[in-house]
This record gives structure tokens, C-alpha cells and sequence, in this order.
């Protein structure tokens, strides 16, 4: 009789520790997704602010070779004073469009100036810029592939019970518009 | 991803464990037969043949290889389209640090990962793969790269390869000496208990046989799954398959072999260095090229769980594990880039020919002279119109005259280089090495690799 309960309580005891390991194992799995949403994130500013931080170069550059473009060069002026200004996640994609079309009319217009196309700067700063649109699309794709594992681990059972003890929040994708991308669009203040 | 790494960190751990079970029964048995009771003997044997191994590796391997293939690491301003290329892959991935990277003369165009931490990490390429594809191709294979480095290939397959060795080392051992000690081993069967030990004899001599085939087994077909692997974290990374599948093309259809490949190295490269045809079987390091770019071709889409769909339909059979398909998200193909070759042939050369500490001279006629360090005279003749060039060298600033002509005196006196223009100029150090000073540097002076005496660069 007595043996039996110890029996029992042994099992019980198991049985608590199994899904005590359990919880550990799902709350530490969706604690190191969050993270990685957040280590993404800061790789998108970082890629932004190396964005920003090259455009009065290219500016200055491009002044030099083809100064009465003065409308495309403010726009470009403008369009990046606005992206820094940025403060949420959908303001942060908005600004970013407009600044991508009007660094694209600024290459559409450089066209035009078979010096400019030749300067050593000038072609050094099209390539990093060019590369650093490419690491923002990346880290915006990372980080977009990262808050979709996040959301589905929070969202499918049994996971989701954690989640909701432990108040893990929706995490917000990155999106961003095609076609204002693709229409260059009119930067109007 | 990182449920990818894990479960590929499962079933490794039990690959690696299985294996190195095979290499300590191997040695119980081979003690036992040779000296009853020794078992324990022979096992210390296996783990000592292992540890001998594993040191060799651990040590010196890489910087044999790298050392090898003549590869020299390269800065961002000798290349900065393929440095970009790099790190726009290490942050699709999310690697967390960018490896190192590595340039090797050589025609042949292929590529391959080391390292065992972030910090010796590194992807080579060679000159021969550089100039052949185009930027989306180029992306593909740094892309299945960092795939290998991602999933922790390397740490792992030279674990495996570690193993590998020390179980054909071991039963080439033990196959020898059990031909030698047959004789004397049937004497002691005679005096009894003679029926248990033929068996252990036979037990044996299938494990002697059976246990390098198996392992060896076991390897290739997880190199070959680690290749398919890689490919699939290329195309997620990426979201453009055709870029991996253009390459494979292009290298395969290359006749050329990597000089520096060997059966221990190969199963890094992106394709099978050795097999120009890429050999397919049992016993190959990568599946078949058609293969994998047959798959790459087929998927329609550009995540895990596409090329998951692409497999099942090519080859038949799974690849990847439910969890991460669950986690991974779909993904739809992105238009090609469009963008040319990386660098042009004449580029590359002098990109590789500069890591490899040539000076570089411009004759007045046009000619491009590439002097190595260790030429000793001041001045080298044209081969094409014959006049004679001075070597740019630093010359020490005229001193004032007061100053002493004591040896320590000139040593101190700081050394000088007129820069002529604004591009990329070599020019020699007092004591024989070259330096090289890229476009955009701007420093007004610069420490000499050799001898680490300050130079002012005017």
C-alpha cells in the first residue's frame, strides 16, 4: 500500500519535471527568436545609417560634375533628412521608399554626364550605395524571415500557452511598397 | 535557420557518436584477438591514433590548406564588389560576423569555406571564378558558402573526416597483424573453447572489413547531404536559385582541375574539385552537378520548403526537418540583378598578383611590370620598348647637414614616398618589401609590414 503511493508520487513528480523541462525549453526557444528580431532590427539601422551617411558624399560629388540638377539633388537632400527623422517601424519604410526613388532618378540624371560616369569617387560611391540598398533589402529579409518563425512559434500550440504566460507581443514585419519603388515617386513638402 | 543548425547538430552528434563507437570497438576486438585481455589496451590504442589525429587537425590544417593554395586574404579595397557580395550574403543569413576573405591564383573556377570559429573563418575563391561569373552567380556560391559555414559544415566534417582516418588507420593495423599472428592464434583455439573464439575471429574480421567501408559510407553520403543542405540555405538566402544553378553550370563545364585540391580538401569546395565531370556514387564527396542544378531549377519558390518540394520531386526522399520547414517562410524569386562579371580577367590578376606582394610599374609605353619582392636592383628594363625604369623606392629626406652620419642616426631618420598619382601604387621599403597604397588612402604615413619603420607618404 505504502510502496504504491511512493509508486504514484515518483510518477507525479517525473511527470512535473518533464513538463517543467518542457516550459524551459519553449520559453528559451522563443526568447532567442525575439532576440534574433532584435539583433535583425539593429542590422537594418545600421545598413540605414550607413545609407544616410553616404549621400551628402555622393551629393557633393555630383555638384561638382552637374550643379543646375538642383531639384534632384534636393529631392535626394530632402528624402534623407526625412528617412533620419524616422521613428516608427511604418514611417522607417515609407521614408526609405521615397529616399530609394530619389536616389534613382539622381543615377537616371548622371546618366547624362559621361564625366561624372567616369570619376573614380563618383563610381566607388554608386557601388557602395548600390550594395548598401542590397544589405537593407537583406537585413529587412532577415528580419522579416525571423518575426515570421517568431509569430508562428507564438502562435502555434502548445508554444502559444507560453507565450501568453510570459506576454511575448506580435512582432511587426518590415513591408515594403513595390510599386512606389518602382514609380519614382514625387517628393512634395 | 537556427532550428536547422540544430537538428543537423543532432543528427551529426549521433553520426560522430556512432563512428567513434565503431573506432573503440574496432580497437576492444583488435586488442582481444592479438592478446587475450588486452581489449582495454586496444582501445586506448584507438583513442590515442584518434587524438594524434584530431591534434594534426586542429593545429595546423587550415593554414597548411590556405598556406597550400597559395591563398592570400585580401582587404575591401582590392575588391570592393566582392567584399559586398560577402557581406550582403553574411547578413541575408544572419551569421552574425563576416569571415575573412581569401584569394587563389588559379584558372579553375571554384570556391570553398573554412573554419572552425567566426574569428578563422573564411571563404576562398579563385582568381578563375572571379572573372567567369557574373554578380548573381558570384552570389549563389558565397551564398552556399556561408551555408556551410552557417550550418557548422566544417567543424563538422573534419570531426567526421578525423574519425574516418583513425578507423582506416586502425583496421589497416590490425588486418595486417591478424595476418601475421594467424598462426600463432590457431594454437591457442586448439586448446579449447575453440568454437566461441572462431566466431569472435569471424565477428572481428567483419568489423576489420565492414567498419571503413560503413564509415566511409556514412561520411559520403552526409557530405553529399550537407551539399544539398548548403545549396538550399544558398537559394533562401539569396531568393535566386538560377544564380547557384548558372554556376554550378559554368564550373562544371570548366575543364579545368583546382591544382591545390586534395582528397582531404575536397569536400569543402563548392563542386568536386577532382572530378571534372563530377563524378557521381557511393563514394563521392558531392551528389551529381546535374543533380543539384536540376533541383534548383525546379523550385517554385525560393525558401526551404521550395526546395524541400524540388527534391522530393527530383531525387525522392527528404532533406530538410518539419520543424524548420514550419519556421521557414515562403518566399517568392527575385528578378535577376543583371549585373556583369565581378571583375574583369586583367583586374583579377593584379588583385591576386598585388596580395602576393608584386610591385607593380607602369612603363611610359603602356606596359604593366609586375616585379616580385626580392628583385634587388634599383632600376628593371621595359621587355617591350627597352628603356630602363627606375624601381619606386623610399628614399630617406636630405638630412641637415649638421647631423651626424652614425649608423643609428640614418636608421632613425624617417623614410619618404612621393606619391605620383592618385590610384593604386606600389613601391619598395629599405628593407626589400613592398607596400601597397590603395586609392583611398590618406594617411600621411604608413608602418612597413617588414620592418615596421614609419614611412611619410607625401
Amino acid at each position: 500500500m505504502n510502496s504504491i503511493a511512493i509508486l504514484i508520487l515518483l510518477a507525479l513528480a517525473g511527470l512535473v519535471l518533464i513538463l517543467l523541462a518542457w516550459v524551459a525549453g519553449a520559453y528559451n526557444g522563443l526568447i532567442r527568436l525575439r532576440n534574433q528580431v532584435e539583433n535583425a532590427w539593429s542590422q537594418i539601422d545600421v545598413q540605414l545609417k550607413r545609407r544616410h551617411d553616404l549621400i551628402p558624399n555622393l551629393v557633393e560629388t555630383v555638384k561638382g560634375y552637374a550643379a543646375h540638377e538642383r531639384a534632384t539633388l534636393e529631392n535626394v537632400i530632402k528624402a534623407r533628412n526625412m528617412a533620419v527623422a524616422a521613428k516608427t517601424v511604418g514611417e522607417h519604410a515609407e521614408a526609405e521608399n521615397i529616399l530609394t526613388g530619389a536616389l534613382k532618378s539622381l543615377f537616371a540624371v548622371a546618366e547624362a554626364y559621361p564625366n561624372l560616369k567616369a570619376d573614380q569617387t563618383f563610381l566607388r560611391l554608386q557601388e557602395e550605395l548600390a550594395s548598401t540598398e542590397n544589405k537593407v533589402a537583406f537585413s529587412r529579409q532577415f528580419y522579416n524571415d525571423s518575426v515570421m518563425a517568431f509569430n508562428t512559434r507564438r502562435e502555434v500550440f502548445p508554444t502559444n500557452i507560453i507565450a501568453n504566460l510570459f506576454n511575448f507581443t506580435r512582432r511587426e514585419f518590415f513591408e515594403v511598397k513595390e510599386e512606389a519603388q518602382r514609380e519614382a515617386p514625387q517628393v512634395k513638402f | 535557420m537556427w532550428e536547422q543548425i540544430q537538428a543537423n547538430r543532432r543528427r551529426s552528434a549521433v553520426l560522430i557518436l556512432g563512428m567513434a563507437f565503431v573506432l573503440l570497438t574496432l580497437g576492444y576486438i583488435g586488442g582481444e584477438l592479438l592478446m587475450p585481455g588486452a581489449g582495454l589496451l586496444g582501445v586506448g590504442v584507438a583513442l590515442v591514433i584518434w587524438g594524434i589525429q584530431m591534434a594534426i587537425y586542429a593545429t595546423g590544417a587550415q593554414s597548411l590548406l590556405l598556406q597550400g593554395a597559395m591563398a592570400r586574404e585580401i582587404q575591401k579595397e582590392d575588391s570592393p564588389r566582392l567584399f559586398n557580395v560577402v557581406e550582403e550574403m553574411a547578413i541575408a543569413s544572419g551569421l552574425g560576423f563576416i569571415p575573412k576573405i581569401y584569394l587563389v591564383e588559379d584558372p579553375a573556377p571554384n570556391a570553398f569555406a573554412v573554419g572552425r570559429t567566426p574569428g578563422n573563418s573564411a571563404v576562398i575563391v579563385t582568381t578563375g571564378l572571379l572573372h567567369r561569373l557574373n554578380r548573381d552567380e558570384l552570389q549563389g556560391v558565397i551564398a552556399h558558402e556561408i551555408g556551410h559555414l552557417k550550418n557548422r559544415d566544417v567543424q563538422f566534417m573534419t570531426l567526421a573526416a578525423v574519425l574516418l582516418g583513425s578507423i582506416v588507420i586502425l583496421s589497416e593495423i590490425l588486418w595486417r597483424s591478424l595476418r601475421l599472428g594467424g598462426r600463432g592464434r590457431s594454437r591457442s583455439a586448439s586448446r579449447g573453447g575453440g568454437q566461441a573464439q572462431l566466431i569472435i575471429l569471424l565477428v572481428a574480421l567483419l568489423l576489420v572489413v565492414l567498419g571503413p567501408l560503413l564509415a566511409q559510407l556514412l561520411y559520403f553520403a552526409c557530405s553529399r547531404k550537407r551539399e544539398y543542405l548548403a545549396d538550399a540555405c544558398s537559394a533562401q538566402f539569396t531568393r535566386y536559385p538560377e544564380g547557384l544553378a548558372s554556376a554550378l553550370e559554368k564550373i562544371s563545364r570548366t575543364p579545368l582541375t583546382v591544382s591545390f585540391a586534395s582528397k582531404a580538401t575536397a569536400p569543402m569546395f563548392i563542386v568536386n574539385p577532382l572530378a571534372a565531370a563530377g563524378g557521381a556514387g557511393l563514394f563521392s564527396t558531392h551528389p551529381p552537378t546535374e543533380e543539384r542544378i536540376r533541383i534548383l531549377r525546379s523550385m517554385g519558390g525560393a525558401s526551404l520548403g521550395a526546395y524541400e518540394a524540388a527534391f522530393r520531386k527530383t531525387r525522392g526522399g527528404s532533406l530538410i526537418g518539419p520543424q524548420s520547414l514550419r519556421d521557414s517562410p515562403s518566399a517568392s524569386i527575385r528578378a535577376p540583378s543583371g549585373e556583369g562579371p565581378i571583375e574583369s580577367n586583367v583586374d583579377v590578376k593584379f588583385i591576386s598578383r598585388r596580395a602576393l606582394g608584386y610591385l607593380r610599374l607602369r612603363c611610359n609605353c603602356g606596359l604593366e611590370i609586375s616585379i616580385p619582392e626580392g628583385y634587388e636592383q634599383n632600376t628593371i628594363r621595359c621587355i617591350r620598348c627597352g628603356s630602363t625604369l627606375p624601381v619606386p623606392s623610399v628614399v630617406a629626406p636630405p638630412l641637415p647637414p649638421v647631423a651626424s652620419p652614425v649608423s643609428e642616426a640614418t636608421d632613425a631618420a624617417p623614410l619618404q614616398y612621393t606619391r605620383t598619382h592618385k590610384g593604386w601604387e606600389s613601391f619598395r621599403c629599405a628593407c626589400g618589401r613592398t607596400i601597397q597604397l590603395s586609392p583611398s588612402f590618406a594617411a600621411p604615413q604608413i608602418r612597413c609590414g617588414g620592418c615596421n619603420r614609419r614611412i611619410q607618404i607625401v
